[in-house]
Order: structure tokens, then C-alpha cells, then sequence
């Protein structure tokens, strides 16, 4: 069972502000695909899982300098920018 | 129209007419398959192209780009209004070969919004519509990409496949489409989803035409943690051992017309039994993935913004709340859960497992055969709007999230019409065997 309050509480994790009528949509629908996804109960936990499927590990390359973005280039898709810095909202009132 | 027809055109009439015409039919299209169109600079490529001055195996042949490839200084929206504005600062991996090899750029295709679907009715930009039936869907998540090639407003086209989002827009508009074993194809500017999952891969009305395009853009790319550091070189096999994966299905109608199409081949009938565990495996990585990599608009270096600034929280909340869409924020709240404390193992480690399964399956298959065959779509192209249940939609995709799961490389063969409406079939291969499975289906598209 999924509850509102479930859908709110996820909502908060995934920093999505939700309506009312939203929420209960969602509650429906993650009841019904979380349901669907009850088959995975039948995997024995013996398993190993598997995270990627190359077994490709610790790549290296030499660690020499390059050519990065410019400071205007990083600068140039943000809502709002001053002085060259990107500007957030306030993280402590 | 295939690359060889194209060529001879442009031989007769010139490149820079032949991209006027293509431009023109683009403008009139009924398809909405392109999100934006590159008008000016496609005409001035095609002009030098004209005047000796491009070089290059993909020299004066325009190429669409799926629109959640970067493109330096082309818009990249990925369908999705969070990135409606966003002009990247620098070009994928595969748009670097693809201009290195001389192809014109003529535009960014449609999409579902950030490739979660499989229609493209999620797209921010309205939903891409059937060349062959304009009251059906094209497929998704790639499904612009496929529309301009059956459309004829493109001659190449790349796309991206997460869960099959190249193989199912590729059956449903009747063309081929590849997606490459993990880790050919260099991931380099392809806006994430899900990245243990997908992969960039070619797609083309011709089996030579999609062999050459991934000869093109495959190969080592270091700024790409998990690339496989190897190339593509198309070599023809003619021997196959070929098995029917019998539990992935489709309607009768389809069933039909595939064992028609293997009429005269020899092969053996199989099941993989942890494949009743895929669909669910899949949708639980692809969206735990999707939680953490959506993590990244905020609002504060690109994307959507709002004009209020308040608190980080209630900012980035809000952000987050306009510039997504219904089926993002979904995904986004189901994987954060499969994610959450007390439901990791429960989910999340739990879909790992089966995956393992599932790979453990096909490594057996791949002992006594190299060439696995199903049905790529369980359905035809359904009409606009009728799938509404997010389930239902999901389930869709069964045939083709578990080559994904597995890392393998698999294409769809068009295998002709039910009723006006195309058909295709999936042929999966072993890890890096893409020449079998193109050999196996220019064997089709020959019979």
C-alpha cells in the first residue's frame, strides 16, 4: 500500500514540489507499479548483482593539463549570473 | 531514401539544390519530427560541399541528430521545457566524428522528454507523428529520428537507446535502427538518463548505410569512463545459428508475419527464463538512475529558472516542479523511493540481481548460438493518446529492456506491413559481434 503521505514524503526526497491532485494520481499509479514490481521478491539474495556490465575498472590517463571551458563559456546558460559568478537562492536564512 | 540514392542525386543536381529540397519538404511536414532545423548552416555546408571543400566518408550527407546529443551552439532541449534554452558549449563525441567525416548537421529530433517514453508523447515539443498513419505514433523514445527517415527528411539519423528507445521508433516507422553493445559508442555529450543502460547508436533506411554510420562514430573516447577504448569495422559473416527467444512475444498478427520472414532459415526454438524478471529489473535501474542523474537541474547553472528567489529548498523545488514533466517526475519519485532507506534492498539491489540472471541467461544462448531473434514490438503503432496508464506503457518495452540489462548489441529489421502499418524484428548478438547481426539482417532485407 502507498499512502499520500508516501508520495509527499518521495516528493521531498526528489525536491518536486507536488499538488493535491497530483499526489493522489502518483499514489495510484506507484501502488500499481510497485506492485508489478513485487516479481523481484522471487530473486534468491544469494545473487550477485550486477552494477555495470563491462568489467572495465580504474581506466587511467597521465594527468596533464588541458584546455577547460572559458569562465563566459561555463558563465553562458545561466538564468543569472554577476561578476562572473553564477547566483543561487539563499542556502541559510 | 538510402545513402547510394541520395549520392546520385546529389550528382545530378548538386548538393547545395538538394538540401533546398529537403529543407523545403522539412518546412511543409505534417511529422513534427524536429525540434529545431539548422537551415542556414546546413545550406553553407552544403555550398562547400559543392565546391570541392568537404571531405570525409559522410561528405554533403545530412544527418539528424537526436535532441539529447549536445551540438556546440545548437540548441539541445532533450524535449524537455528544463532545457527548452539550452545552447551547449560543446559538441558530443559522436557530432565531433560525425563533422569529421563531413556530414551536414540538419537539425535535432524529437524525443520523448529526457528519452522516458515510448511514443514521444512526453516531449515537451508535442508528440511526433506516424509518416505511414499521422493518427499513430512514431515510437519512442527516438521516434523523431525514425520519422525523418521514413519521412524523408533526413538521410541518416542518430539516435539513443536506454530501453529500446532506438529499436522501437525503428519498428514502428519501418526503417533500421542499432543499438550498440555497451560501451562502443562513446557517451560524451548524451544528456543522461540512464547510464548504466544506453547507448548512441545509428540509424538508416539501408543495412549498409546503418554499418556505416557506426563505423563512424564508434571508437575510443577517454572523456567517457566506461567506452571500451575499441572501433567498428563492418565484415560480412554468412554462417548464423539462430534461435527464437519463444517468451518474447507479440500479438498473433505479428507472430505470423515473423516465423513468415525466418521461412527458409534454419533455427532452434529457446526460452530464457529470467526474462519474466526484466521488464521490472529494468524499470527500477532506469529510474533509480534517472533520480540521481535528474538531480542536476536546479535552476542555478542552466536550465528553467523562476523568478522568485527564495529559499534553496523551495527554489529548487519549484525549478523543478514547472521545468519537468509528468512522466520525469514519475520516474524521478519511483527511483528516489527504490532508493530510500528501507527499500534499497528491496528494489534496487534486488533488479541488480536479476540482471545478473538475465546476462547469465543469454551467455548460455550465446554457447550454442549467435544469432537470438524475437519480435521488436509486441503491438503495431498504436494511435495517439491511447495508451494512458503509465503500466501499461511500460510494458511495452519487454522485448527490448532486457538487451540493455545485458549490455548487448541488437537492431530492428523492417519486415514489411499489417494493414499499412510496419512491422519489424529484433536481432540480438553476442558483445561486439555487431557485424553477425547485420550480416544476419541483410540476409532478411535480401529475402
Amino acid at each position: 500500500m502507498v499512502s499520500v503521505e508516501d508520495v509527499y514524503h518521495v516528493a521531498r526526497l526528489a525536491k518536486l514540489m507536488i499538488s493535491e491532485p497530483e499526489a493522489e494520481k502518483f499514489r495510484k499509479e506507484f501502488e500499481d507499479i510497485l506492485r508489478y514490481f513485487d516479481v523481484l521478491d522471487e530473486v534468491s539474495q544469494d545473487v550477485r548483482p550486477t552494477f555495470h556490465v563491462l568489467e572495465i575498472k580504474n581506466i587511467f590517463r597521465e594527468d596533464l593539463p588541458k584546455e577547460g571551458l572559458t569562465h563566459e563559456a561555463a558563465l553562458q546558460n545561466a538564468p543569472r549570473k554577476e561578476e562572473g559568478y553564477f547566483v543561487g537562492p539563499k542556502v541559510v536564512d | 531514401m538510402k545513402l547510394s540514392e541520395w549520392r546520385q542525386l546529389v550528382q545530378e543536381h548538386g548538393c547545395l539544390e538538394m538540401v533546398s529540397r529537403l529543407l523545403e519538404r522539412i518546412e511543409k511536414s505534417k511529422l513534427n519530427a524536429y525540434i529545431t532545423v539548422c537551415r542556414e548552416e546546413s545550406l553553407r555546408r552544403a555550398e562547400e560541399y559543392d565546391k570541392g571543400k568537404v571531405k570525409g566518408r559522410l561528405a554533403g550527407v545530412p544527418v539528424a541528430v537526436k535532441d539529447n546529443i549536445t551540438t556546440k551552439g545548437i540548441k539541445t532541449t532533450c524535449a524537455s521545457k528544463m532545457l527548452s534554452n539550452y545552447i551547449p558549449v560543446f559538441d558530443a563525441h559522436v557530432v565531433e566524428r560525425l563533422k569529421e567525416e563531413g556530414a551536414i548537421i540538419i537539425g535535432k529530433t524529437n524525443m520523448d522528454e529526457f528519452g522516458m517514453g515510448t511514443t514521444t508523447e512526453t516531449s515537451y515539443f508535442g508528440v511526433v507523428r506516424n509518416p505511414y498513419d499521422l493518427s499513430r505514433v512514431a515510437g519512442g523514445s527516438s521516434g523523431g529520428s525514425a520519422a525523418v527517415l521514413a519521412g524523408e527528411e533526413a538521410i541518416l539519423a542518430l539516435g539513443s537507446d536506454t530501453g529500446g528507445s532506438i529499436r522501437c521508433p525503428a519498428s514502428f516507422c519501418g526503417v533500421y535502427g542499432l543499438k550498440p553493445t555497451y560501451g562502443l559508442v562513446s557517451r560524451y555529450g548524451l544528456i543522461p538518463y540512464a547510464n548504466s543502460l544506453e547507448q548512441i547508436g545509428p540509424m538508416a533506411n539501408s543495412i549498409e548505410d546503418l554499418a556505416l554510420l557506426l563505423e563512424v562514430i564508434a571508437g575510443k573516447d577517454e572523456r567517457d569512463s566506461t567506452n571500451a577504448g575499441r572501433g567498428f569495422k563492418f565484415s560480412e559473416s554468412k554462417e548464423f545459428r539462430i534461435a527464437v527467444v519463444k517468451n518474447m512475444t507479440a500479438e498473433d498478427q505479428i507472430m505470423d508475419r515473423f516465423y513468415d520472414t525466418l521461412n527458409g532459415f534454419e533455427y532452434e526454438e529457446i526460452e530464457l527464463p529470467s526474462l519474466k524478471y526484466a521488464l521490472a529489473a529494468y524499470y527500477v535501474i532506469a529510474m533509480s538512475e534517472a533520480s540521481s542523474n535528474l538531480a542536476r537541474y536546479d535552476g542555478v547553472r542552466y536550465g528553467y529558472s523562476v523568478p522568485e528567489l527564495t529559499s534553496w529548498g523551495d527554489y529548487f523545488s519549484r525549478v523543478r516542479a514547472e521545468g519537468f514533466g509528468e512522466e520525469v517526475k514519475r520516474r524521478i519519485m519511483l527511483g528516489s523511493y527504490a532508493l530510500s532507506a528501507g527499500y534499497y534492498g528491496k528494489y534496487y539491489l534486488k533488479a541488480l540481481k536479476a540482471r545478473t540472471l538475465i546476462i547469465e541467461d543469454f551467455r548460455r544462448a550465446f554457447g550454442d548460438f549467435d544469432i537470438l531473434v524475437s519480435p521488436t514490438m509486441p503491438t503495431l503503432p498504436f494511435k495517439i493518446g491511447e495508451l494512458r496508464d503509465p503500466l501499461t506503457m511500460y510494458k511495452m518495452d519487454v522485448n527490448t529492456v532486457p538487451v540493455n540489462l545485458a549490455g548487448l548489441p541488437a537492431l530492428n529489421v523492417p519486415i514489411g506491413f499489417i494493414r499499412g502499418l510496419p512491422v519489424g524484428i529484433q536481432v540480438i548478438g553476442n558483445y561486439f559481434e555487431e557485424s553477425k547481426i547485420l550480416s544476419f539482417a541483410k540476409r532478411i532485407a535480401a529475402e
